[in-house]
């Protein structure tokens, strides 16, 4: 068996997870102080989310295509975007970021309020606010983005196929390989892949619940310890 | 040390238009739940922006809409102790204190280890906000206000979220800690007993406006609006009318009152305080009182009463219970003291 498509598949998911995450918290980070036109920002960091994902491979071809801007800049340099590896990564990328920005972005609307006015009053910068203050405090948020953005980045097979192409060892990943097998008919290499794609989305969902049941369970053990604290002060 | 208050700011359903002066003292305002007192308080650190005004520290000036001038949070030097602390949850209490102190590595442990020394927090250093008790996390509250070198203290509401007993026992440290921390201080509630205990003077607050700013003596001897007769706790406030210098008639009542200060023409309420009721023969405003109902509270009885065979709003009147018990209550004349009558304005 030709393992080229889980390699690819993996490649990808892990690199578009790297930019996923640097982008959406930033996109996150800065919708969130945004006053005016936070609504049109919003929707359309969203719309990749509900778009069929056919339409967000159309965009990105009339983006990077060898007749549009970017895709002639890119090709004075030699370079050809569209049918590349770096599409497929570019495609997932557009894909989870919006799983990225909405969860970290509910993260840090979670996070009280009246800490980052303590912060401000207190002298902190803003810099150091966000660094030190609302990131760490919303990394629950942040994590359940980065687990969904890969799972769905690992999946991703409408715009990848529009954009990337499904060249066997080049662009082919696990959704694609699927595809092309039954359409060959070779219903044995589709259930395979099919096998290996739910055992890791599977995997990947426990470590996410696993994980929470322990933020849990750390959570109590803390607010248990402050009762006793109170118990003290009270006797 | 000295902070001078002017501000406007629309808020939709009414306007804040607030206008005080504070030095080194603790002042209250004293105002009902929504009337603009913590929005007040965000305006002053930054965190808010007036629409119109000045805000000046001293002599530097915070806020002026005029000049332009709006100065981040972190420019003012306000300290703000929130309702629920509002302690970084991810750090400890120690680090909670070092990051707030500007300066060198050196510059940071002298001042934690001076601060966990003053608010006794030795043994604490390396605990959670989440893992302190309510008074501990009030302490760190303040070390890290006085770490970060503040000139001007804002108290938004500090107990309200606590049951009575640990309310007690924050509010006696709060006291102590204000000792130490001799600076200007706003102390935004709306128990006035708090107020009286722990403040100077008091402001009361309607709808985004000063009514009155007056020692807290003058505020509960002679409330002069029914705003503040009402937030200091009086209990029986009747419509009045002037009848000549001395006497007013409060129509809901039915009473005709003498009263020992002069009547002014705008006289529009009365009140009169529920314990103040007396049986001397002698003094005057008495009448025969008939008894409308009787309630048995914690620590006394609570009547009320109207002058008999009339049909007026009754009055209230509290009493120790020995008292209440030892009393000939088919037979009660009741007076009101003149000194003791309360008349507002507006």
């Amino acid at each position: 068996m030709n393992l080229s498509p889980l390699i690819i598949s993996l490649k990808t998911a892990f690199l578009a997870t790297v930019i996923t995450f640097f982008l959406g918290i930033f996109a996150a980070h800065f919708v969130v102080k945004m006053k005016r036109f936070q609504g049109i920002m919003d929707a359309i960091l969203t719309l990749p989310m509900v778009l069929p994902p056919t339409v967000v491979g159309f965009f990105l071809l009339l983006f990077f295509g060898k007749n549009s801007l970017i895709g002639k800049f890119l090709l004075s340099f030699d370079i050809t975007f569209v049918f590349s590896w770096e599409a497929t990564v570019v495609a997932a990328v557009v894909v989870s970021l919006p799983l990225m920005y909405r969860t970290t972005r509910g993260a840090f609307e979670q996070i009280d309020k009246n800490i980052i006015y303590a912060a401000r009053t207190l002298g902190v910068s803003e810099t150091k606010i966000f660094w030190r203050v609302i990131l760490p405090n919303s990394w629950y948020g942040v994590m359940a983005g980065v687990i969904l953005s890969f799972t769905r980045a690992l999946g991703e097979f409408g715009a990848t196929i529009m954009v990337a192409g499904n060249i066997p060892g080049l662009t082919q990943t696990m959704s694609t390989a699927i595809y092309s097998a039954v359409q060959a008919g070779d219903n044995e290499t589709a259930f395979q892949w099919v096998l290996i794609v739910v055992m890791i989305s599977f995997a990947v969902i426990m470590l996410l619940n696993y994980w929470t049941k322990n933020q849990n369970e750390i959570t109590q053990k803390l607010s248990k310890k402050r009762r006793g604290a109170i118990s003290v002060v009270v006797r | 040390m000295s902070l001078y208050v002017d501000i406007k700011k629309s808020l939709g359903d009414f306007d804040l238009n607030i206008k005080f002066e504070a030095n080194q003292e603790v002042l209250a305002l004293l105002g009902a739940s929504g009337c603009g007192k913590s929005m007040t308080l965000k305006c002053i650190a930054g965190i808010e922006k007036p629409d119109y005004g000045i805000i000046k520290l001293d002599d530097h000036i915070l806020f002026d809409s005029e000049r332009k001038i709006n100065l981040p949070p972190q420019k003012r030097k306000v300290g703000y102790l929130f309702q629920n602390y509002a302690l970084f949850p991810n750090m400890t209490v120690a680090e909670n204190i070092a990051f707030v102190v500007q300066g060198s590595k050196q510059d940071k442990i002298k001042a934690v280890t001076e601060k966990i020394k003053m608010f006794c927090l030795e043994g604490l250093e390396n605990l959670y906000p989440v893992q302190l008790s309510g008074g501990q996390q009030q302490r760190v509250a303040f070390a890290r206000i006085l770490a970060s070198e503040t000139k001007l203290l804002m108290l938004d509401e500090p107990f309200s979220a606590l049951d009575s007993y640990l309310k007690w026992q924050l509010e006696q440290e709060l006291t102590s800690l204000l000792e130490t921390y001799q600076r200007a201080t706003l102390f935004v509630s709306h128990d006035r007993d708090e107020v009286y205990r722990i403040c100077d003077r008091i402001a009361v607050m309607t709808k985004g406006n000063i009514d009155v700013i007056r020692t807290k003596h003058e505020l509960f001897e002679s409330p002069e609006t029914l705003a503040g007769t009402i937030l200091t706790g009086c209990k029986n406030i009747s419509t009045a009318k002037k009848i000549d210098d001395h006497t007013v008639f409060a129509e809901e009542w039915e009473l005709e009152l003498q009263v020992e200060h002069l009547v002014s023409d705008n006289v529009q309420y009365v009140g009169f305080r529920a314990h103040f009721f007396s049986f001397a023969q002698k003094e005057k405003n008495i009448f025969e009182a008939e008894i409308v109902r009787v309630v048995e509270d914690t620590f006394s009885f609570i009547v009320m009463v109207r002058p008999k065979g009339s049909n007026a709003k009754p009055l209230r009147w509290e009493l120790e219970k020995d008292q209440w018990r030892s009393l000939d209550q088919t037979k009660l004349f009741l007076s009101i003291p003149e000194d003791k009558i309360i008349l507002m304005k507006k």
